[in-house]
C-alpha cells in the first residue's frame, strides 16, 4: 500500500496519520489481552510488572498463581504431590470444580441448541415458511434481550418450576441463549446452499432422511460446528444467568472469576486469564480452517 | 382423437386438472400447505423450546411488575374493607378491628414482615411499624380497637398510611411503574413527580442511555478507521490484522474486564507508566476505574468488534474505482470521501451504532465491576433490586421498561438491517 506518485504532500501526512491511528486501534484492541499474560508469573501479589520482571530477572517471576489455581479449596494443598494429592486436587480444588462445570453445562447446552437450532434453520430457509420474518425475530431476540432481563425472568420461572439450583436449569437457559448463535450461522450457510441438490437427490430416490445426512448435512457442516462454538463460547462465558439461578453446586469459571474479582482480588484471576485466553486462541484458530474449508468447498478460494 | 389441449382449445372451459381428476389449483393449494406445514414442523421444536424457556418467563416477569397480592392476601379483612370503602380520611372502628384481627393472623403466620415491607415500598418506615405493632398486638384483647391501636404507635393514625394501604388492598398496582418513572401518590392519592432528591431512575435511564450513545460514538471513530484499513489491505494482509478484532471478540468477557482492572487501577500498569515517564506524580495518579471513564473505556473495548465487523463487511463491498473515479473527475480527497465513500457505507454505520448502542444498554457485567457507583447503568439496579433489596415488583417494572426500549431499537435494527442480516465474524 504505497501512496501513487502524485499523491500531495498533505496526503502523504494525511495517510501516516491514518495509519498511526488505526495502530492505535488495534494496539487498544489487543494490548489488555496481551498484558495480563506476563502479569499472571508475577513474583509479587501485584497487577503491574515489579522492577525484576522489567529487567527480566527470573526471580521476578514464578509460577505461584498457577499453583493456588489449582490448589485453592483443597483439603491438603500442601502435601506431597502424588496420586492422592491429584485426586484431593480432583475433588476439591474449587477451579477444578468450576471448569468441570462449565464443560459440563456448556457442551450439554450446545448440543441442545445447534440439534434444535439447525433443524429450525432448515426450516426458516425453506422459501415456504410462513411468517418467516417474525418468527426469525422471536428466535434471535435471546441476543438481544438484555441478558439480566432474561436472567430475572428465568429467576422467577424456575423458582416456580423447581428448576432453581439445578444443573438442567442453568443448560436449558444456555441452550436458548446460545439458539441465536446457530441459526445466525446456519442459515447463512444455507443460503449459499444450492437447492437443487436435494431435488437431484429426491429424484434419484434417496428419502428426506438420507438426503439431510448424505447431502445437505455435508455441506452445511462447517456453518453448523461454527455455530456450535458460538453457542459453546456463549455458554462458557455466561456469568448473569448462573448468578442468579445457580447455586455453589453449580458455580462456573466466570463465575468464579466474578466472585475473585469482587472479592479479594489477587494474580490467581489473573493466571485463569491467560488460560482462557489460550483457550479462545485455540477457539479461533478452529473457526478460522472451518471457514477455509467452506470457501474451498464451495471454491472461492484455496 | 382428442387431447387435454384440443378439448381447452375446443372451448370446453372445465379447469385443469392434474392425472387423477383434481383440479390443479387445488392440488397446488394441497401442494403449497404441505410444504409450509413441513418448514414449519421443522421450526416447531425450537420455536416450542424459545417460548418455553424464554417468552414464558420474560412475560411472568412483566406479569410481577404490575400484580402484588402480598397484601390482599395476607390481609383479607382489612383489603376487603379498603376495596369497599373510599379513604378520605383515617377510617373508624371497623377498619381498625379489620387491621388488628389481620395482623393477629399475620404474625401467627409470620407474614408480617412482608406486609409492611410491600408498604415501606411506597411509605417508608412502615416495615418496622407493622414488625414492632404484631409484636405487641396480643395486648389488644377487645374493642376500642382503633384508640388502643394509636396508643400503641399513633403512625397508625396518619391517612398517607391509610391511603397507601387501599392502594396495596387491590393485587395489581401501577405503584412499581410509577416508581420507575420516579413519580409518586401524594396524601390525596394524586400521582406528583417525586421530591428531587429521591428523583432515582429517571436520571439513571438518562445515563444509561448518554454512556451507550458515548460507547456507540467512541466505537464508530475508533472503528471506521480500522474497519478501513482492513477493507482496502489485500487479504493477506487482513486477514492477519483481523485476528487482532476477532480474539478480543473470542475472549472471556470476564477476561477482558480483569485486564482493564489491571490496566486502569490506580496502582496499576497504565498510571505506573505514567508516573515512570514523569507525566504524572505519584500523588496524581488518575482516577480510571470505579468510575465513569471505567465503564466507557472498558465498554468501548468490548463493543469495538462489534462495530468492526459490520463497518467491515458493508465496506468490502464498496468497490475501490469509485473513489478512483471521483478522484479522477476532480473531487479532492475531502469530497471523494464525503460524497462517494461515506454514503456507501451507511448501512454499516447504521447496523454497527445501533448494534452496539443496543448491548450497551441493557450491560451488565462491566460496568458492575469497574463501574463504581458513578458508572452503574439501570442493568445494575435491577440486579440491585432482584438480588439485594429484593423489590421484585421494582425490579420487573424498570426491566419492563428496559426491554421496552431494546424492543424499539431491535425493530428498529430489523427494520434498517435487517435482522437475517446479521453477520457473525
Amino acid at each position: 500500500m504505497s501512496m501513487p506518485a502524485h499523491a500531495t504532500t498533505f496526503e502523504r501526512i494525511w495517510r501516516r496519520l491514518y495509519l498511526a491511528f488505526c495502530a492505535g486501534v488495534f494496539l487498544f484492541l489487543i494490548a489488555p489481552i496481551i498484558v495480563i499474560v506476563p502479569l499472571s508469573f508475577n513474583a509479587e501479589p501485584y497487577f503491574t510488572f515489579t522492577r525484576d520482571m522489567l529487567a527480566l530477572d527470573p526471580d521476578g517471576f514464578s509460577l505461584r498463581w498457577y499453583d493456588r489455581l489449582l490448589t485453592y479449596g483443597m483439603t491438603a494443598p500442601d502435601a506431597v504431590r502424588d496420586g492422592a494429592w491429584w485426586a484431593d486436587a480432583w475433588a476439591n480444588s474449587q477451579w477444578i470444580h468450576a471448569a468441570k462445570n462449565s464443560f459440563t453445562i456448556g457442551i450439554s447446552s450446545t448440543l441442545i441448541a445447534t440439534a434444535l437450532g439447525t433443524l429450525a434453520a432448515l426450516g426458516l430457509s425453506r422459501p415456504e415458511m410462513p411468517f418467516r420474518r417474525a418468527v426469525m425475530a422471536l428466535l434471535i431476540s435471546p441476543m438481544i434481550v438484555p441478558m439480566i432481563i432474561s436472567a430475572t425472568g428465568l429467576f422467577f420461572f424456575y423458582s416456580k418450576a423447581g428448576l432453581a439450583h439445578t444443573y438442567v436449569g442453568i443448560v436449558l437457559a444456555h441452550a436458548m441463549l446460545g439458539i441465536p448463535f446457530v441459526i445466525i450461522t446456519v442459515t447463512a450457510t444455507l443460503a449459499g446452499f444450492d437447492r437443487s441438490l436435494i431435488h437431484a437427490a429426491a429424484s434419484l430416490g434417496a428419502s428426506p432422511v438420507t438426503t439431510f445426512r448424505k447431502v445437505i448435512l455435508p455441506l452445511i457442516l462447517p456453518g453448523v460446528i461454527s455455530g456450535a462454538l458460538f453457542a459453546f463460547v456463549t455458554s462458557f462465558d455466561e456469568v448473569v444467568v448462573v448468578l442468579f439461578v445457580a447455586s455453589y453446586d453449580q458455580q462456573t469459571i466466570p463465575l468464579q472469576m466474578w466472585n475473585g474479582i469482587r472479592e479479594q482480588i489477587s494474580p490467581t484471576i489473573l493466571a485463569a486469564a491467560t488460560i482462557l485466553v489460550l483457550f479462545s486462541i485455540a477457539l479461533l484458530t478452529t473457526l478460522e480452517l472451518l471457514r477455509r474449508r467452506t470457501e474451498r468447498l464451495r471454491g472461492l478460494a484455496g | 382423437m382428442p387431447t387435454a389441449t384440443d378439448t381447452v382449445a375446443a372451448g370446453d372451459l372445465g379447469p385443469l386438472t392434474t392425472g387423477d381428476g383434481t383440479p390443479l389449483k387445488t392440488a397446488l393449494a394441497r401442494a403449497t400447505r404441505r410444504a409450509r406445514l413441513k418448514a414449519l414442523f421443522l421450526v416447531a421444536p425450537l420455536l416450542l423450546f424459545v417460548i418455553v424457556t424464554f417468552a414464558v418467563p420474560i412475560g411472568q416477569m412483566l406479569y410481577l411488575s404490575i400484580y402484588n397480592p402480598v397484601f390482599s392476601d395476607n390481609m383479607p379483612r382489612l383489603s376487603s374493607w379498603l376495596r369497599a370503602h373510599d379513604v378520605t380520611e383515617v377510617p373508624g372502628e371497623d377498619a381498625f378491628k379489620a387491621l388488628v384481627l389481620d395482623l393477629t393472623e399475620a404474625r401467627a403466620n409470620r407474614t408480617h414482615a412482608q406486609v409492611g415491607t410491600r408498604i415501606n415500598y411506597e411509605r417508608s418506615g412502615a416495615t418496622s411499624l407493622f414488625k414492632s405493632t404484631a409484636r405487641k398486638i396480643k395486648k389488644i384483647k377487645g374493642p376500642p380497637y382503633k384508640d388502643q391501636l394509636l396508643a400503641l404507635n399513633e403512625e397508625w393514625g396518619e391517612l398517607h398510611l391509610w391511603t397507601v394501604m387501599s392502594r396495596a388492598a387491590a393485587p395489581h398496582t401501577a405503584a412499581f411503574y410509577a416508581q420507575a418513572l420516579d413519580l409518586s401518590y401524594d396524601a390525596e392519592g394524586d400521582i406528583v413527580r417525586a421530591p428531587e432528591n429521591r428523583r432515582i431512575y429517571g436520571h439513571l435511564f438518562l445515563r444509561t442511555l448518554l454512556l451507550s450513545a458515548l460507547v456507540a460514538g467512541l466505537c464508530l471513530i475508533l472503528g471506521y478507521p480500522a474497519a478501513h484499513l482492513l477493507a482496502s489491505l489485500p487479504l493477506k494482509y487482513s486477514n492477519l490484522l483481523m485476528v487482532l478484532v476477532l480474539l478480543p471478540f473470542w475472549t472471556s468477557l470476564l477476561v477482558r474486564t480483569t485486564s482493564w482492572i489491571t490496566l486502569l487501577q490506580s496502582q496499576g500498569v497504565l498510571n505506573d507508566m505514567l508516573v515512570s515517564v514523569g507525566i504524572l506524580s505519584d500523588d496524581g495518579r488518575l482516577e480510571l476505574m470505579y468510575n465513569q471513564w471505567g465503564t466507557v473505556i472498558a465498554m468501548t473495548h468490548i463493543m469495538l468488534p462489534f462495530m468492526i465487523l459490520p463497518l467491515y463487511s458493508v465496506m468490502k463491498t464498496v468497490p475501490k474505482d469509485f473513489v478512483r473515479a471521483a478522484r479522477s473527475l476532480g473531487a479532492g480527497p475531502v469530497t471523494a470521501f464525503l460524497r462517494v465513500y461515506l454514503p456507501q457505507t451507511v448501512p454499516g454505520i447504521g447496523a454497527g451504532v445501533l448494534l452496539v448502542f443496543i448491548i450497551s444498554v441493557g450491560y451488565y457485567i462491566t460496568p458492575a465491576l469497574v463501574g463504581g457507583s458513578s458508572g452503574q447503568l439501570i442493568s445494575n439496579q435491577i440486579a440491585f433490586h432482584m438480588l439485594q433489596s429484593l423489590n421484585w415488583g421494582l425490579a420487573a417494572a424498570l426491566g419492563a421498561l428496559l426491554l421496552g426500549g431494546v424492543i424499539l431499537l431491535y425493530w428498529l435494527y430489523d427494520r434498517l438491517v435487517g435482522v437475517d442480516n446479521m453477520k457473525l465474524g
